[in-house]
C-alpha cells in the first residue's frame, strides 16, 4: 500500500513539473504553421540583444563568482576556525538575503548610491555595474556559504592550518594552496549555482537599467508568442547544463582524490 | 648546555590553569617524552613550544633565541599530529616540499631534498600517490619526512602512533628514533604510554595535574620515583605496610624480618610506612642473597612468552610477580602456596 502511494506521490510529482514544460515546448515548436519547426529558436538566436544580454550577464555572473568566492571562502574558514561559537549567527546573517526581496535591496542601493549622494555609484555604467554585482553576490551568499562550509566540513582545517603553520605558511598560502583546493567542489558548485540565479535575475537589473539577461527575457515575453517559450526552453537548457556540471566536477573529483 | 628551554611556563584558559610552573631544559640532539594521564597538559605544552598557543606567563628559548612571541610560521619547528594532517590535495612528493616551497628553496634543491626524505623514510616509490592512497603507518611517515623535510630546529611530536595498530606503533617508533638519533634533531614526544616513552627516549617528563612531576632518564624514573604518583603511573607496584625501626640506617620491620632500604628514608622512628616493589623484585622460591621470604598464594598466573605474570595473595593483599620463562619448570598453578624472596634495596620508599 506504501508503495502505491510512493508511486503515485512520483508520478505525480512528474507530471505536475513535466507536464507545463512539455506543454511550452511543444507549443515553442509550433510558429510554423501545421508542423513542428525550430523557426522560435532560429529566431532567438538571430536576435543580437540575446546575445549581447546573455553576454552581459555572463559577464556579470563570472565577477560575482569571484567576489562570492573571495568573501565566502576566507570568511567560512576563519568562522570555522577561529569563532565556532559565531556559527549560528554568520548562517544567520547569510540566509537574510533569501527572506529580504530583492527590491528592498535595490531600492536601498538607489537610494544610498544614487547621482546626488556621496558615492554617486549609479552615476556611471561601471559604477552601476559594480553596484550590480554586490546585489548578485548578496542574492547568491545563501547558495554559497552553504556549499563552501559543508566542503570545509570533509577537512579538519584546524589541524591541517596548523601543520601548515609549522611548516612556515602564512595565511595567504594557507588559503590559496590548502583551503581552497580542498573545497574546489564545493565552490564550483556554488558557482553554478550562483551562474543559474545571475542568468535568470530579473528585478535588480532591471531597476538598475542594466541590459542583462532577466530583462531581456522579460521583455521578449511582453512582446512575442512563440519565442520566450523558446527562450524559456533555453534558460532551463542551461541551468540544466550548470546542474550537470555540478555532478560532473563532483565525479571527475573523486576520482582524482577521496577526502582522507 | 641546554638547547631548548623551557622556563617557568604556565597556561590558563580562563580559571583553569592546565600548566604550572613547567621547567624543562633539552640539550641539542637529545629525545624528552612527555608522559602523563589524559588531560594533564602535555598537548599543552607541546602547543606552546610550537606556538599554537600562548603562554599565560614563563618563557621558552631555541638555541638562545626567545621565541615566546614568534608565530608558528616564523618558528622552524617540525610537527607531527596524532591525525597525520597530511594535505589532502597534494601528493605524497608536494606534502614533503610543502615547507620547502613556502621557505623559497629553489626547485632542483628542492626536488633533491624531496627523495632524500622519501628514501629516508622507505616511500621514494609512493611519491606520486594521494594521501588516501596510503596506510596509516604510511601516511604517519610521510608526515615526519614533512615535518623533518625543512631542517626544523626542534621536532614535535603528539602521540603520533595511537591511531596505528600495535604491530606498526611498535616498528614506527623505532623508525622515528632511528632516524632521529641519524639526523641528530632535538625532539619532544607526547604519549601517554609509559612503554613508548621508555623504549625511545633520553629523558623522561612525567607529567601530573600540569605539574613536570619528576625529569630523569627511563631508568631513573622506573627504578627512582621521587614522587608517589610517578611511582603509580609508571610500570607496576606492590606496596608494602613497614614500621621503620632505625630511620638513620634505613632499617624497617616488614612480618618478622628486617629490611634494609636504599638511602633515603625520612620516616621517624617508629612510623608505620609504605614500601613499594617493582614486580620483577619479587623472586618466587627461597633465593639466597635475599633478605627475608614470604608467604603467599597464587591466583592468577599470565603466560606471556618470555615473561610470566603472577598474581599472588600475601597477607590478604594482591602482589604482582614478574619471572622468566624456563622451558624446564613450568608456572605454579593457581592456588598452590608459594614462598617470595624480597629484598629492602630493590624498594622504592614512598615518602607521604
Ligand atoms: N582550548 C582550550 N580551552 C579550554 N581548555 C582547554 C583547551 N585546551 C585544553 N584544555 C584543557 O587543558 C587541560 C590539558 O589539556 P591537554 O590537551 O594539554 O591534555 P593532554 O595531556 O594532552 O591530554 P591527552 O592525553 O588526553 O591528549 C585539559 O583539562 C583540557 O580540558
Ligand atoms: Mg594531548
Amino acid at each position: 500500500m506504501t508503495r502505491f502511494f510512493a508511486w503515485f506521490a512520483l508520478i505525480f510529482g512528474c507530471l505536475y513539473f513535466l507536464l507545463p514544460l512539455v506543454g511550452m515546448t511543444e507549443f515553442s515548436l509550433k510558429m510554423r504553421r501545421g508542423e513542428y519547426s525550430f523557426d522560435a529558436y532560429r529566431r532567438v538566436f538571430e536576435d543580437q540583444r540575446f546575445w549581447d544580454t546573455f553576454g552581459y550577464s555572463l559577464a556579470l555572473s563570472a565577477a560575482t563568482i569571484v567576489v562570492g568566492v573571495l568573501l565566502v571562502v576566507p570568511t567560512a574558514y576563519w568562522v570555522r576556525l577561529k569563532l565556532p561559537q559565531a556559527r549560528p549567527f554568520v548562517e544567520f546573517v547569510t540566509l537574510l538575503p533569501l527572506v529580504i526581496p530583492a527590491i528592498v535591496l535595490v531600492f536601498g542601493y538607489i537610494r544610498l548610491y544614487n547621482t546626488s549622494s556621496v558615492l554617486p555609484l549609479t552615476g556611471s555604467a561601471f559604477g552601476t555595474d559594480f553596484l550590480l554585482t554586490m546585489g548578485y553576490t548578496t542574492l547568491a551568499l545563501p547558495y554559497m556559504y552553504r556549499s563552501v562550509d559543508t566542503g570545509l566540513r570533509t577537512i579538519d582545517v584546524a589541524t591541517l592550518t596548523e601543520a601548515a603553520q609549522s611548516l612556515g605558511a602564512g595565511w595567504i598560502t594557507i588559503l590559496a594552496r590548502i583551503i581552497l583546493p580542498n573545497v574546489m567542489v564545493a565552490v564550483l558548485s556554488g558557482a553554478f549555482l550562483t551562474l543559474a540565479i545571475v542568468l535568470g535575475e530579473f528585478t535588480m537589473a532591471a531597476l538598475l537599467n542594466r541590459p542583462a539577461f532577466g530583462p531581456f527575457m522579460q521583455l521578449l515575453g511582453a512582446n512575442r508568442a512563440y519565442e520566450p517559450p523558446a527562450l524559456a526552453v533555453i534558460a532551463f537548457a542551461i541551468t540544466w547544463g550548470c546542474m550537470g556540471l555540478m555532478q560532473l566536477v563532483t565525479r571527475l573529483s573523486k576520482h582524482e582524490r577521496a577526502k582522507a | 648546555m641546554s638547547f631548548l628551554t623551557i622556563s617557568h611556563l604556565e597556561k590558563a584558559f580562563g580559571s583553569n590553569l592546565v600548566v604550572k610552573d613547567f621547567n624543562l631544559e633539552v640539550a641539542k640532539g637529545e629525545f624528552i617524552s612527555l608522559l602523563g594521564p589524559s588531560g594533564c597538559g602535555k598537548t599543552t605544552v607541546l602547543r606552546m613550544v610550537a606556538g599554537f598557543e600562548t603562554p599565560t606567563s614563563g618563557s621558552i628559548t631555541i638555541g638562545g633565541q626567545e621565541v615566546t612571541g614568534l608565530k608558528a610560521n616564523a618558528r622552524n619547528i617540525g610537527m607531527m599530529f596524532q591525525a597525520y594532517a597530511l594535505f589532502p590535495n597534494l601528493t605524497v612528493a608536494d606534502n614533503v616540499a610543502f615547507g620547502l616551497k613556502v621557505k623559497g628553496v629553489p626547485r632542483a634543491e628542492r626536488e633533491s631534498r624531496v627523495s632524500e626524505m622519501l628514501n629516508l623514510i622507505g616511500l621514494a616509490e609512493m611519491a606520486g600517490r594521494f594521501p588516501f592512497q596510503l596506510s596509516g603507518g604510511q601516511q604517519q611517515r610521510v608526515a615526519l619526512a614533512r615535518a623533518l623535510a625543512p631542517s626544523p630546529r626542534v621536532l614535535l611530536l603528539d602521540e603520533p602512533l595511537s591511531a596505528l595498530d600495535a604491530k606498526v606503533r611498535v616498528s614506527l617508533r623505532n623508525e622515528i628514533r632511528e632516524i632521529q638519533q641519524r639526523l641528530g634533531i632535538t625532539t619532544i614526544f607526547v604519549t601517554h604510554d609509559q612503554e613508548e616513552a621508555m623504549s625511545i627516549s633520553d629523558r623522561i617528563v612525567v607529567m601530573n595535574a600540569g605539574i613536570a612531576d619528576q625529569v630523569g632518564s627511563p631508568f631513573e624514573i622506573y627504578n627512582r620515583p621521587t614522587t608517589r604518583f610517578v611511582a603509580n603511573f609508571v610500570g607496576t607496584l606492590n606496596t608494602f605496610a613497614v614500621k621503620v625501626e632505625d630511620s638513620a640506617a634505613g632499617k624497617v620491620r616488614l612480618g618478622g624480618a628486617l629490611l634494609t632500604l636504599p638511602p633515603g628514608l625520612s620516616a621517624g622512628m617508629g612510623a608505620e610506612m609504605a614500601i613499594a616493589l617493582r614486580p620483577e623484585a619479587l623472586r618466587l622460591g627461597r633465593e639466597p642473597g635475599y633478605e627475608t621470604v614470604i608467604k603467599g598464594w597464587i591466583e592468577e598466573v599470565h603466560f606471556m612468552g618470555s615473561i610470566i605474570r603472577l598474581r599472588a595473595r600475601v597477607a590478604g593483599e594482591l602482589v604482582v610477580m614478574d619471572t622468566f620463562n624456563r622451558a624446564d619448570q613450568p608456572p605454579p598453578v593457581p592456588g598452590t602456596e608459594v614462598e617470595i624472596s624480597l629484598s629492602g634495596k630493590d624498594a622504592i620508599i614512598l615518602n607521604g
